[in-house]
């Protein structure tokens, strides 16, 4: 009877434990919510915005872009110009991000934790990433400018540097998941620190790395054009340009342009992806 | 002779716990060896600190009378060279193929330029062949490693090993990952090695019954500590009990063998 007694109460402590831990999931995302919403009311009060006008003016903006925003026939005749400078926008963004993933994977493999040499190169590379990475691409255009001036090579300058800065801590995390394995058996066969990168760091994470490098020339032509309008070269500056010439049918032709490079580049980084798995 | 002399080891990850407390034994030339012993007794520690992928906190290790505690690090490659591994998980370099990865295993044997370069002569390529015929891959010589089951794959890291012409193959959990029928083939291949090749083997095993039908000897190991050394067929059901300790329970009814002897 005492038996049966004990059961019974120890379940139903089970019981309550099982029904506590839903009722706590509930009152945590309860919670999350209301922090949420009240993020949301201080920043409108705070930037005194005006949610009614923000949606109703949204008509007027695409009013606004159909009347203006287009390509028309006279800013073809621009076609040209913008080409050019387009394929300089594109080539600055694929030697900025190849010579950056090149100079990230000795980096990366100096601070990765199955390849570096001591755990000191590992701070100090990853220090040095962290830095580079952590300033967004425009702010380096802008300090970058003081040093070079208005030139391509400021721009170029700009994308290494993010670049350079994200794909370090990319390809440690590569270098670490997926060659950690091999790099240990090549190790205990005694072989060398040039091979054990060579024959098993490459060959492993040489997918990763032409992926990742393919998706920064993506995002890279994308920066360009921003960093392109601080620095004043390539597409970015033909865009401020007619923007504030008040040509919206040059400027929008440009805007077709870079979405149609991007697209185009990504459809070509896709394909390439294919071929290498 | 002795192959292996492993010396009052320790080994500490800092803190008071110890991985390794104390652990001494001596292998011989022509030994098959199998550590038995629960998940995170230290077994894997303790293969590791043989060829130095870990290093000892104090005590010493020595392979063919060399100690390895001090080596340089060229010593310390030329030493590697003669101990072939194999793990758990394979560690292959999987988009490669088995050749390719079968030659990793010459690496030690190259200086920097022709290892960072890959370069391998013909008598080595030769040679990968034949073990790769030994081992019953030849149809796969030119496959991807990502293509073959987990019981090729670990024939591939013996084949690796084997190329070193090692004198001592050191095996971690070789056949943990395995289904039975792979199991038994890799196990074969092992005794093959040691038995024909005369290269003495050092293998962690999760199975007792295993260690028993193929070890010459067992070294049961807890906590950090060797709790049995001597031959299978001393290896009685209290000691088995004092090595896996809680765990032993579940294994025994899982290991037919085991339970008749009760």
């Amino acid at each position: 009877m005492g038996l049966k007694h004990t059961t019974s109460f120890s379940q139903m402590v089970t019981h309550m434990a099982r029904i506590d831990f839903f009722v706590r999931q509930r009152i945590v995302a309860f919670v999350v919510f209301v922090i949420l919403c009240g993020l949301v009311y201080v920043s409108i009060v705070v930037t005194e915005y005006d949610v009614a006008k923000g949606f109703t003016s949204i008509p007027k903006a695409v009013r606004w872009s159909t009347e203006n925003f287009y390509p028309d026939a006279a800013s073809f005749k621009k076609i040209n110009k913008i080409a050019t400078r387009l394929s300089d926008t594109i080539i600055t963004a694929v030697t900025a991000t190849t010579c950056a993933s090149l100079l990230a994977f000795f980096f990366a493999i100096i601070a990765a934790t199955s390849t570096r040499p001591h755990w000191l190169f590992s701070l100090v590379s990853r220090a040095i990433a962290s830095l580079f990475r952590n300033v967004d691409v425009s702010a380096w255009a802008l300090i970058l400018l003081f040093s070079f001036g208005q030139s391509t090579f400021t721009g170029y300058l700009a994308l290494f540097f993010v670049t350079f800065g994200f794909m370090v801590r990319v390809l440690i995390e590569t270098i670490d998941q997926v060659s950690g394995d091999s790099i240990e058996a090549l190790r205990a066969t005694g072989a060398g620190a040039g091979a054990v990168i060579t024959q098993s760091v490459i060959p492993a994470c040489l997918p990763q790395i032409v992926s990742w490098t393919l998706f920064m020339i993506e995002t890279n032509i994308r920066s360009a054009t921003l960093v392109g309008i601080l620095t004043g070269t390539g597409i970015g500056y033909l865009f401020d340009i007619y923007y504030k010439s008040l040509n919206y049918h040059a400027a929008s032709l440009v805007i077709v342009a870079i979405v149609l490079a991007v697209l185009a580049v990504e459809a070509l980084s896709n394909t390439v992806r294919r071929m290498m798995l | 002779m002795t192959i292996l002399h492993v010396d009052n080891v320790r080994k500490t990850y800092g803190g008071n716990s110890y991985a390794l407390d104390g652990v001494s034994f001596s292998v011989e030339k022509g030994e098959f060896v199998a550590i038995i012993g629960p998940s995170g007794a230290g077994k894997s520690t303790l293969l590791r600190c043989v060829n130095r992928l870990i290093f000892v906190t104090s005590g010493e290790v020595s392979v063919n009378g060399i100690a390895v505690t001090g080596l340089s690090n060229p010593s310390l490659r030329r030493l590697r060279r003669t101990i072939g591994m194999i793990f758990q998980h394979y560690n292959l370099v999987n988009r490669l193929t088995v050749l390719e990865n079968v030659l990793h295993g010459r690496l030690g044997y190259k200086s920097t330029i022709a290892g960072t370069c890959g370069f391998y002569t013909a008598s080595e390529k030769n040679r990968a062949y034949e073990i790769l015929h030994a081992v019953g891959l030849h149809e796969h010589i030119y496959k991807r490693c990502d293509q073959l089951s987990g019981g090729q794959k670990q024939r591939v890291g013996i084949a690796r090993a084997l190329i070193q012409d090692p004198t001592l193959m050191l095996c971690d959990e070789p056949i943990a990952s395995l289904d039975p029928s792979a199991a038994k083939i890799v196990m074969d291949t092992l005794r093959d090695i040691n038995t024909r090749l005369g290269i003495t083997v050092v293998a962690n095993l999760h199975q007792v019954h295993v260690a028993r039908d193929y070890a010459t000897r067992i070294i049961g190991v807890n906590n950090g500590r060797v709790i049995y050394d001597g031959l299978p067929k001393d290896l009685t059901i209290d000691i088995i009990q004092k090595i896996y300790g809680s765990e032993a329970h579940d294994l025994i009814l899982a290991d037919g063998d085991t339970h008749g002897t009760h």
